[in-house]
């Protein structure tokens, strides 16, 4: 069972990092266009926040008959935790860069930056503290719901804790149970370190 | 060569109608300095800031060297000095960092921006090597404010825009910047604009005097005519500058 063990929590882990790094690469962008276009981010971040709260095992149900995104595996539950991990970070870069002082972005416009210096050297650095904050609920979040995520085959620790169900197999239950929540408390206490170290870089008070 | 500046019929309007700058017409030759004047809210820091583009006019002309203000901004404003109310230190870069930023996106050799770092930091009497690896965070109040000064000229801008640069500091700090200040201006070739609400330091800055209320200039005299002007707020402002006489 050690190597069954070990296989799923490899597997739960690929599918999170996976999940939460395409998240990034699409959330980061998103909340930085949120910001330069305030009416149409509004309304894309109230879009997403509806994604949000369709219950998890409805949004894999919602998935499954899509085309080229559906089906039953492992491709399914990324999507749907891709799509999960996307508010946190989007909306943490909103109030990120939203909460720039705005004497400072000022300053960066006074010395002669153009918009996108402005962004890559002052904006997103010092919205990073919150950036990495929205990683760290992204990643949790992650985490939990790709547990469920085995109910549509995708793998992961939920498969075992699913199959403990089935067989009334306490034991096989808590080896699914416990590593995923050994998993989040794990990956919350990085993020939470790293959340640390980043605003005393960056944080500057 | 220092910039020269005019206004031809300027006006400002706010988004929410109202008029901030009515019908204002100013020329600044090459290497003056104007301070103006005027009661919070009669219009100095936007008049200042139709020169950097942080406003527009809704009707008549903004040119600098006879050139009405258009194009790329963001390349022009690295030629002009702006230093605003509050030092707004990048505090996630050192002070010599902070100091790099015009010559970085001026695209000198790193040695140039060390070499005119290292002298403004000195002449500001806060030595290289003490200072240039600090944090915003760790300066005091006046210290920061040095930093964001020769953050604005280390450039060698033909055009300094300050606006009300001393207003947060305490009276004695506020004297020392001053001072450093005018070596500052009088280092270079510069044309400069200084917005403030406090006479004193008006006079002590600059050499020509314009004093606007209500959106409007209400007098511009050099600055001994200034005194002797028998405009009613030019005598109120000088009232309120008088230390009382029998203060024993």
């Amino acid at each position: 069972m050690t190597g069954e063990i070990v296989y799923a929590t490899a597997q739960h882990v690929v599918i999170v990092v996976i999940a939460v790094t395409v998240a990034a690469a699409t959330g980061i962008p998103i909340g930085v266009a949120c910001v330069r276009h305030p009416r149409s981010g509004k309304i894309a971040l109230r879009l997403i926040d509806i994604l949000q709260t369709i219950p998890s095992l409805a949004l894999f149900g919602l998935l499954i008959p899509l085309p080229l995104i559906g089906g039953i595996g492992i491709r399914t539950a990324i999507v749907a935790l891709i799509l999960y991990s996307l508010l946190p970070i989007v909306r943490n870069t909103v109030t990120g860069i939203a909460g720039v002082d705005r004497l400072i972005t000022e300053a960066a416009t006074v010395l002669g930056m153009t918009e996108r210096q402005r962004l890559l050297t002052v904006e997103l650095p010092l919205a990073f503290p919150s950036i990495v904050a929205g990683l760290r609920i992204a990643t949790v979040i992650a985490i939990g719901v790709a547990t469920i995520g085995a109910a549509v085959g995708g793998g992961g620790l939920g498969t075992l804790i699913f199959r403990g169900v089935a067989m009334v197999d306490t034991k096989r239950i808590l080896a699914g149970a416990l590593p995923a929540a050994g998993l989040a408390i794990l990956a919350d206490f990085v993020f939470e370190t790293l959340e640390r170290a980043v605003a005393r870089r960056f944080g500057g008070t | 060569m220092a910039s020269s500046l005019s206004l031809e019929r300027v006006s400002v309007i706010s988004p929410d109608g109202d008029s901030i700058l009515r019908d204002v017409t100013l020329r600044v030759d090459s290497g003056e300095s104007v301070a103006i004047i005027g009661r919070s809210g009669a219009g100095k820091t936007t008049l200042l800031r139709l020169f950097n583009g942080l406003a527009r006019p809704s009707s008549g002309e903004v040119a600098i060297d006879g050139a009405k203000i258009d194009g790329d901004l963001a390349v022009r404003r690295r030629r002009i000095g702006t230093i605003l109310q509050a030092p707004a230190l990048f505090p996630h870069r050192t002070v010599f960092e902070n100091l790099a930023t015009v010559p970085r996106l001026l695209e000198w050799p790193e040695e140039r921006t060390r070499a005119a770092a290292g002298e403004l930091l000195d002449q500001l009497s806060m030595p290289f090597e003490r200072f240039a690896h600090r944090f915003p965070r760790s300066l005091s109040g006046g210290e920061q404010q040095r930093v964001a000064i020769a953050r604005s000229v280390i450039g060698g801008p033909p055009l300094l825009l300050c606006d009300e640069p001393f207003s947060a500091l305490d009276p004695l700090v506020r004297r020392e910047l001053q001072d450093a200040f005018i070596a500052i201006r009088d280092r270079g070739d510069a044309t400069l604009i200084f917005v403030t609400h406090d006479l004193g330091e008006a006079l002590r800055v600059s050499r020509r005097i314009v004093l606007i209320d209500d959106g409007a200039i209400v007098c511009d005299q050099p600055r001994r005519e200034f005194l002797g002007s028998n405009v009613p707020l030019v005598r109120r402002f000088i009232e309120a500058a008088r230390l009382p006489e029998s203060a024993s």
